[in-house]
């Protein structure tokens, strides 16, 4: 069945305007904030609740058509980068946060909702959602989800799949299903862990169970500005080393810091070779002993001067500049790519050492700013789109980085995502039996591989692939008379396969359930 | 194993081994059983059949600590005491309240988690790299050594808390905290009759910003005994103590007793000897009518569940005495179901009632309930464990159970 005999069924679902078919509009949703992928779907639908979705994926997996889910589409890594022979399932319609109880500590969100929004909604309780990507203004709690983003501090507080206790998700067959008990504590394996992060290739989240923490009592933050990062590196180091774990803990090089300044006028110390933003949150008398602490280091490690901020307008100035970084270099650079690769915190210096050289043997300059607490660089690498070449060399720089990354143990994305940006560089991270077995959650999930096929992984696996012999199914679970008591939970076995699913027969043995 | 006699038990030392220990095991068609120290193994049911045991404790080398990243890498059969002195002597620490004696990969396996997991989760939470060895022999590594990495799919999740049934767990990454320099247990008694002050004060603590590393519920021995509510608090000298002193006002508002130690109470992250444990996950708003529904039960029953755990994470466990008849223990398990399905309200999952530890008798006959992904865990197991030969007869994991043993201050100290 062709995407044209899916229209009417999809107008059905969804309502007629929320189909759109149009070309022109079409081409709206080319694609996400990597713009240098594109790739007009063929038709792009907007369902308003849970069983829209369900019933559109249902849709989709009958008649063997891609789907991708898409949120806000701020990704950096091309996950909602639409297929050309699919559906694009966008979730902005699901944006009401269903329920707040702060006894509990819990929300309960739609996949559309941004979050900002939800910290915004949880205020009155003094209350807030930890994770805080920088594009937090805009990018939704299903991206979120997907991509299992981070943020300036998740140093400390940890990553969405640290957050997220449940999940209401429509798998690739169409199914709605809950993931976790909404409680954080599994019974079960934890599909819930291994959804959190998988880039929309598992399913499409349609309602999300978060943690909400108390607001610190009083935040601190320090802006520390060094001659070179190599001495920021070292406060850092010295940090840790006291056994201090900061809230955020953010450095900047001398380009980043320019590019700030002529976009946002931060007003950073002049001619500060690195800039280190250190903040410390927490009970008061804590951060004030901890503070102490971290101004001695800092100074103890050539800071030239030390500015700190307790009041939150003059921490959102300095944080002004940190988040502002990205779409700076726009000022002094007509083209730029944002890398994300993380290394062993300790080996930041060598790193940085390695780009230096990577970016003067090329005539390509790169602008560091990056997550100096937990080794997570972003280093931007600049370039001229008009100059013949220049792009080409400025990815090579690009990809270079990452090897860098990589022989130092660290990894090719910290928080964007591989998408289908760097599905190339997983067989440097990991070897064909890693990206097998990785991929046995995909077959498992989705054997049709119709949730958002060519992303993360360089070769798909084919699911109907059997490693190992085969042998028969125990005749108790061929006749469905096997039931397995296990943890307290009662099943009875039947039918393992979702419809259409083209994975093997049921496993031999006892069965298997909890 | 639980009274069925293994053909073969083996040892290996290395990731390698484990490997062709499982490729034999394939071709052979042996149901394999893997083990740590065996301090979890009573939980849960026991194997259905057991041809091969993996004993991991030969894996027991500390590969990498890399003190200025906060990581250590470590073979499976490495025990939680082993560790904490390794990672103790740089000022540091495995996060998790787990037994001494326990393997990382047993705990791993388990999802054994205590009192901490207020502050700092599971086990799933806190590791970052894991090698395992498939059913079918093949090596797979997800995850790595850097703590913040969103490359591939993170089977570390998925492995945490598998019990055995999807593979081998040969080897892990943590990411370490800093030992607290200073610690302080805030405790709060309330009469029999003051339960609602109790479960005013657990829920204060856990959503004040004090920042308490547990809040523990302790209300042992049934309905007509007091309740103790617990909390720790880690951090600096002075911070500690001044943190101590406001959440003692918090406690003493709902008209607890309330005493500071830097002590561990009695009990604290230690469950009575009891062959059934059932836990409570709940939403902390819960917690009142949690708790009027372990009462109910047990007076059903007649039986007097000892109830504990980190009541401010979510989760409670009720432990039968030793000795209980199987008929009442069923009867305990049976209306507690009943009673906890009105009192987690029906809204989308927001908890449940779990069996982690009973006679075979009460595990099978006690069984009800759903949960929520069932269809595609088994289709997760279906793909790793196709012949379904990793411990065959157990599923899932109990999740967080306490540990036997009390935290961090014994054993590795």
């Amino acid at each position: 069945m062709g995407i044209e005999a899916l229209v009417p069924r999809m107008r059905d679902i969804c309502g007629a305007g929320n189909v759109i078919t149009d070309p022109l509009e079409l081409r709206t949703y080319e694609c996400d904030g990597l713009t240098s992928h594109r790739c007009v779907p063929a038709l792009v639908v907007l369902p308003g609740s849970a069983s829209e979705v369900a019933a559109v994926v249902a849709e989709c997996a009958r008649a063997g058509v891609p789907f991708v889910a898409r949120g806000s589409g701020t990704g950096l890594s091309g996950g909602a980068l639409p297929h050309e022979s699919g559906v694009l399932i966008v979730m902005s319609r699901m944006r009401s946060i269903i329920e707040i109880d702060p006894v509990s500590r819990r929300a309960v969100v739609e996949p559309g909702v941004t979050n900002l929004a939800v910290s915004k909604a949880a205020a009155p309780f003094g209350l807030f959602y930890a994770p805080d990507p920088s594009s937090q203004v805009v990018c939704s709690i299903g991206g979120n989800v997907a991509e299992n983003s981070g943020g300036a501090h998740c140093l400390k507080n940890g990553f969405t799949v640290h957050h997220v206790t449940g999940l209401e998700i429509v798998t690739p067959s169409g199914e709605l299903t809950w993931l976790g008990d909404g409680t954080g504590v599994t019974a079960g394996y934890d599909l819930l862990g291994a959804f959190t992060g998988s880039e929309g290739t598992l399913g499409i989240v349609t309602k999300i169970v978060v943690k909400l923490m108390p607001v610190p009592e009083v935040v601190h933050l320090l802006l520390v500005a060094y001659d070179s990062t190599a001495e920021g590196g070292r406060a850092v180091s010295d940090i840790i080393a006291a056994g201090i774990v900061p809230a955020a803990i953010e450095m900047m090089d001398a380009l980043s810091i320019q590019a700030a300044e002529e976009a946002v006028h931060c007003n950073y110390p002049a001619g500060a070779g690195a800039v280190l933003l250190v903040e410390l949150d927490g009970p008061a008398a804590e951060v004030e002993s901890e503070l102490s602490t971290v101004r001695a280091l800092c100074e103890a490690a050539g800071a030239t001067e030390i500015r700190a901020a307790d009041d939150p307008a003059e921490r959102a100035a300095i944080w002004a500049g940190r988040k502002s970084a990205f779409a700076a270099v726009g000022r002094i650079s007509p083209a730029y790519i944002v890398q994300d690769g993380v290394v062993p915190r300790t080996s930041l210096g060598a790193v940085l050492a390695q780009i230096a050289s990577l970016s003067a043997e090329a005539g390509i300059r790169v602008a560091n700013v990056f997550h100096a607490g937990d080794g997570n660089l972003h280093p931007l690498v600049l370039y001229d789109d008009k100059v013949p070449g220049q792009a080409e060399t400025a990815e090579e720089v690009s990809g270079a980085i990452l090897d860098a990354c990589l022989e130092h143990g660290g990894s090719i994305t910290g928080e964007h995502g591989v998408g289908v940006d760097k599905s190339r560089y997983m067989p440097k991270m990991f070897g064909a039996d890693d990206l097998d077995t990785m991929q046995l959650v995909r077959c498992a999930f989705d054997p049709a591989s119709l949730c958002n096929p060519g992303k993360v992984f360089p070769t798909p696996r084919l699911c109907g692939e059997v490693p190992g012999r085969r042998r028969a199914p125990h005749p108790a679970v061929v006749a469905g008379q096997a039931e397995i008591f296990l943890y307290g939970y009662r099943t009875d076995l039947g039918p393992r396969r979702p419809p259409g699913a083209r994975r093997r027969l049921p496993g031999a043995g006892r069965g298997f359930s909890f | 194993m639980a009274g069925v006699v293994p053909s073969f038990v083996a040892s290996p030392s290395s990731t390698a081994e484990v490997s062709a220990l499982l490729r034999a095991a394939a071709q052979a068609g042996l149901a394999v059983v893997p083990r740590g120290a065996g301090t979890g193994f009573s939980w849960g049911a026991p194997p259905s059949r057991c041809d091969l045991v993996v004993d991991l404790r030969s894996l027991d080398q500390v590969l990498e600590h890399a003190a200025g990243d906060l990581v250590a890498r470590v073979q499976a059969g490495v025990t939680i005491g082993q560790l904490a002195v390794a990672l103790g002597s740089a000022g540091q620490e495995l996060a998790l309240d787990a037994p001494a004696g326990a393997t990382v990969g047993g705990v791993v396996a388990t999802g054994t988690a205590g009192p901490r997991r207020f502050r700092y989760g599971a086990p799933r939470d806190l590791l970052i790299g894991i090698t395992v060895v498939r059913a079918d022999g093949v090596v797979a590594h997800a995850g790595g050594k850097v703590v913040k990495n969103v490359a591939g799919y993170d089977l570390g999740k998925l492995f945490a808390g598998s019990q055995g049934t999807l593979g081998v767990i040969t080897e892990v990454t943590f990411r370490l905290h800093p030992l607290p320099a200073a610690v302080a247990w805030v405790t709060a008694e309330f009469g029999p009759a003051e339960r609602a002050g109790a479960v005013a004060a657990a829920a204060a603590a856990a959503s004040s910003p004090l920042v308490p590393s547990a809040v523990e519920l302790d209300w042992p021995g049934g309905s007509q005994r007091p309740l103790r509510v617990g909390v720790l608090l880690e951090g600096t000298g002075p911070g500690v103590a001044e943190r101590a002193k406001r959440m003692s006002e918090l406690l003493a508002a709902p008209g607890g007793a309330v005493s500071v130690s830097d002590t561990a109470p009695a009990r604290w992250g230690v469950l009575p000897d009891s062959a059934t444990v059932v836990r409570v996950s709940f939403w902390v708003s819960a917690l009142g009518p949690v708790l009027d529904a372990v009462a109910g039960a047990g007076a059903d029953a007649g039986v007097r569940p000892a109830v504990s755990g980190p009541a401010g994470a979510g989760a409670l466990y009720a432990c039968l005495d030793q000795g209980t008849p199987d008929a009442d223990a069923l009867r305990f398990v049976t209306a507690l179901r009943e009673r906890a399905a009105g009192a987690l309200g029906s809204a989308g999952p927001r908890g449940g009632v779990a069996v982690l530890a009973a006679s075979p008798a009460v595990l099978t006959a006690g069984s009800d309930g759903a949960v929520p992904g069932l269809a595609l865990m088994r289709a997760v197991k279906d793909q790793f464990d196709p012949d379904h030969r990793m411990f065959p007869g157990r599923g899932a994991s109990p999740g967080g159970r306490p540990p036997q043993t009390p935290p961090r201050h014994s054993g590795g100290d």
